[in-house]
């Protein structure tokens, strides 16, 4: 057991470097700017309008932030319902990243709320519309965030020592786990669904019944691909050996993944008839540089050998992780067109600056979580156990 | 008759009304609320509604003889839409339509003998009807019924006749077969009947509420509605169709459709310049609509502009999309543009800040990628030979 409590460890040194400072300029340019959003309201920071009354604050914030979010959720996936053990070291980093995405886009969501002190009404039931899909998100989304905290509790436990309550955390811990599997199913899901409803605004490049089917495959896709490059540059930036058995494993979901998400596509452009489309159709550009990019990003893993190597690893994370944004920006910002226009909508400085900070603050908050808490596992147990790190991971989902 | 069959083949036209067979089925409520109906069409007091059921019911019923020149049948084609009342209510309850070549089921001797039966015995009481114009060319041989050229037979039947109504275009003055050179001759009725007043009810087709609601205002009344200079009921035709357009709103702020399909098109904007009569035209499409189907159907109200089909020198004269003569406000020479841009595009600060977090997204992916590159490249090599 005395072993089993130093699975994960704070990696420690300074926290006053250089990309924390960095970052925590853009946070409070960011927070500058939404004492402004707050004072003087949405349209004297903002270029939302009536025609696009969505912008970046939700496609980017809460739609793409949110899929970032779901490392917890394929880690959890594959580690406690699909009992692969070995994936378990894996598991912690990703809840962490998963309760930064999750509740900076909820917080992304109070940001843009025209009433916002009205968001309590949500949880209302007696406000509640049961048909809509936005309830269904806000309420999904606003639940989720909770299990992360829970999920990700015991690291604070363990940090300040309180040892019982860890205990006994740890015996319910997986109803919060089934959860933490169960929502983002649901939410992500129905992130597409929102799109769906929009009809023919959206361009039948994007627009089909399968949206919802899409956008679970992009955030199983995002949720591995974020947990790679996160092992990757975590090794890199903090020398610490490569989690490569790992890390060869998700690959290769990230290639099936990939592969049935673009399959699908074809498909689904061919059944519609709309195929001719991304030959000159609205917004076929964009249809071309997400396609390329997840193409090209599935590609690279193609080779077995590259899974193993480092820079493979990154190219094809970075780049599916684009094609996942790039997606969901499609379907959210760029290929949707107002009815009653024409409308114009590009993102203002400003808010593009507030977008920006909501992602700095997640890298600030991620170094020092990492720094502060025992998230990441601890390196003496990997490489000593480096031959068989199976065992090594079994012994610990039982820590 | 030329052939001198009327008296062997006559029938007697028998009583064949009675007040429980002209309520045909309807409730007494319900007649009564249709003709009620019938007077707010016309613009009485609801208080006429029991004078109109009344006259509706009394025996005999008003004989009515319906004769077609130069027509395409529109005209007997609309009353077939009408439901309030119904055709078959109104030719069998309410008239007695007693000739009518398009619904007779007679035909042939039996049915001229019949239209010659009706009119001795209702002379000086009956209703005519036209539809179609007269051809006058050639001794007027492009019509002929019975042997009897068109014009013949009108200037026989409107002998008799207590009021003569003409509807539709082509009755009125001519309609489209006088269009262009006038092959025939076509003529509207009121050019050959000049001893009476010819009532015009225009349109293609027109309305057939309003040709209900002039027919029922006889029936009750003993005469005519107030007319204007055409001949045509003033409740009907006393507007322009302008000004009761529902696309008013935006004519007057000078938001019209440039052409079919386009921004201000689809948003139900004016069609003014797309060539919409409806400023010179007198008829109150806009209010009353066809086909009993709601708000909206009629031919603006469907994106199409009005061709002055009510109005003499407008419809089949002028060209469909050739401007109207505007007889009331004329709208101003310069309007703003149909589709206005909305919301904020891009600006160079913004496009900045996005190509900036690209390139160094770029550019530090570049770098991070060397670094692994070497990371790979060592740990290759160290790898090969045992720890």
């Amino acid at each position: 057991m005395a072993s089993h409590a130093h699975a994960h460890q704070p990696i420690g040194g300074r926290l006053l470097t250089l990309p924390f400072l960095v970052c925590s300029v853009l946070v409070v340019i960011a927070a500058f700017i939404l004492a402004q959003r707050y004072g003087h309201g949405l349209g004297a920071v903002t270029n939302l309008s009536d025609g696009y009354p969505w912008g970046i604050w939700v496609a980017i914030d809460v739609v793409i932030g949110s899929a970032f979010g779901c490392a917890g959720y394929v880690m959890a996936m594959l580690c406690y319902i699909l009992n692969k053990g070995e994936y378990h070291p894996m598991v912690r980093p990703a809840v962490m990243a998963s309760l930064f995405g999750y509740g900076l886009a909820g917080a992304a969501v109070l940001i843009d709320l025209g009433r916002y002190w009205h968001f309590y009404h949500l949880m209302l039931p007696w406000y509640a519309q049961p048909n809509s899909v936005m309830l269904e998100v806000g309420l999904c989304v606003a639940t989720y965030t909770l299990v992360l905290v829970v999920e990700f509790a015991p690291a604070f436990l363990e940090r300040f020592g309180i040892e019982g309550l860890r205990r006994k955390l740890n015996k319910v811990l997986w109803v919060f786990i089934a959860l933490g599997v169960l929502l983002p199913t649901m939410h992500q899901s129905s992130l597409g669904t929102m799109m769906v409803i929009v009809g023919h605004k959206l361009s039948p490049l994007w627009q089909t019944q399968l949206l919802p089917v899409f956008f679970l495959l992009t955030a199983v896709l995002m949720g591995f691909a974020i947990v790679v490059w996160e092992s990757v540059m975590a090794s890199l930036n903090f020398r610490r050996p490569m989690e490569t058995p790992v890390l060869k494993k998700l690959a290769g979901l990230m290639l099936v993944v990939a592969s049935v998400f673009v399959a699908l596509r074809v498909v689904d452009l061919l059944v519609r008839g709309q195929f001719g489309q991304m030959f000159g159709g609205p917004q076929a550009g964009w249809f071309w540089v997400e396609s390329v990019l997840m193409v090209g990003g599935l590609a690279l893993l193609i080779p077995k050998a590259n899974r193993g190597r480092s820079r493979a690893l990154f190219l094809s994370s970075s780049m599916l992780l684009t094609a996942g944004i790039l997606y969901r920006l499609n379907v959210y910002l760029i290929g949707f067109t107002p009815a009653v226009g024409p409308w114009h909508y590009f993102p203002s400085v400003k808010e593009i600056m507030v977008t920006v900070g909501v992602f700095a603050l997640e890298i600030a908050l991620y170094l020092v979580f990492v720094k502060k808490l025992p998230v990441l596992h601890a390196i003496e147990d990997h490489s000593a156990n480096s031959g068989a790190p199976t065992s090594n991971a079994v012994q610990a989902k039982h820590g | 008759m030329p052939d001198g069959h009327v008296d062997l083949d006559a029938e007697h036209i028998g009583d064949l009304d009675e007040y429980e067979g002209a309520l045909a089925g309807m409730s007494r409520r319900e007649f009564l609320t249709y003709c009620t109906g019938v007077a707010a069409t016309l613009g009485l007091s609801p208080a006429f509604g029991v004078k109109i059921a009344n006259a509706a019911v009394a025996a005999p019923r008003p004989t009515v003889i319906w004769l077609s020149g130069q027509a395409c049948t529109g005209c007997t084609e609309t009353l077939l839409r009408t439901n309030h009342p119904t055709l078959e209510t109104l030719i069998l309850d309410t008239i007695s339509l007693d000739y009518n070549e398009t619904l007779m089921t007679g035909s042939g001797h039996q049915a001229e003998n019949w239209k010659q039966q009706a009119m001795k015995a209702n002379w000086g009481k009956y209703l005519m009807v036209t539809d179609g114009a007269v051809p006058t060319k050639d001794g007027g041989v492009y019509c002929k019924v019975a042997g009897k050229t068109f014009k013949e037979a009108v200037l026989e039947c409107a002998k008799g006749a207590a009021a003569v109504i003409s509807i539709g275009s082509c009755a009125s003055w001519g309609g489209w077969p006088s269009t262009g050179v006038n092959p025939t001759g076509a003529v509207g009725l009121n050019e050959i009947i000049k001893d009476k007043p010819v009532v015009t009810i225009p349109g293609c087709p027109p309305n057939p509420y309003n040709f209900l609601s002039l027919v029922l205002h006889f029936v009750a009344f003993g005469k005519l509605p107030e007319l204007d200079d055409k001949m045509r009921p003033k409740f009907a035709y006393g507007r322009l169709i302008h000004e009761n357009c529902e696309r008013r709103p935006h004519f007057d702020a000078g938001r019209f459709a440039l052409e079919f399909g386009d921004t201000g098109h689809r948003q139900g904007y004016c069609l003014y310049k797309l060539g919409c009569k409806g400023p010179e035209t007198y008829a109150n499409c806009p209010s009353i609509g066809f086909n009993d189907v709601g708000q909206g159907t009629w031919p603006v109200g469907t994106g199409h502009p009005c061709f002055g089909c009510t109005e003499k020198g407008v419809g089949f004269t002028k060209s469909i999309h050739e401007l109207a003569s505007l007889k009331s406000v004329s709208p101003p020479n310069s309007y703003p543009a149909v589709a206005t841009d909305k919301g904020e595009g891009i600006s160079a600060g913004a496009a900045a800040v996005v190509a900036g977090i690209a390139g160094a997204a770029v550019g530090a992916g570049a770098v991070i990628s060397s670094r692994l590159g070497k990371q790979d490249e060592k740990s290759e090599s160290s790898s090969t030979p045992a720890e």
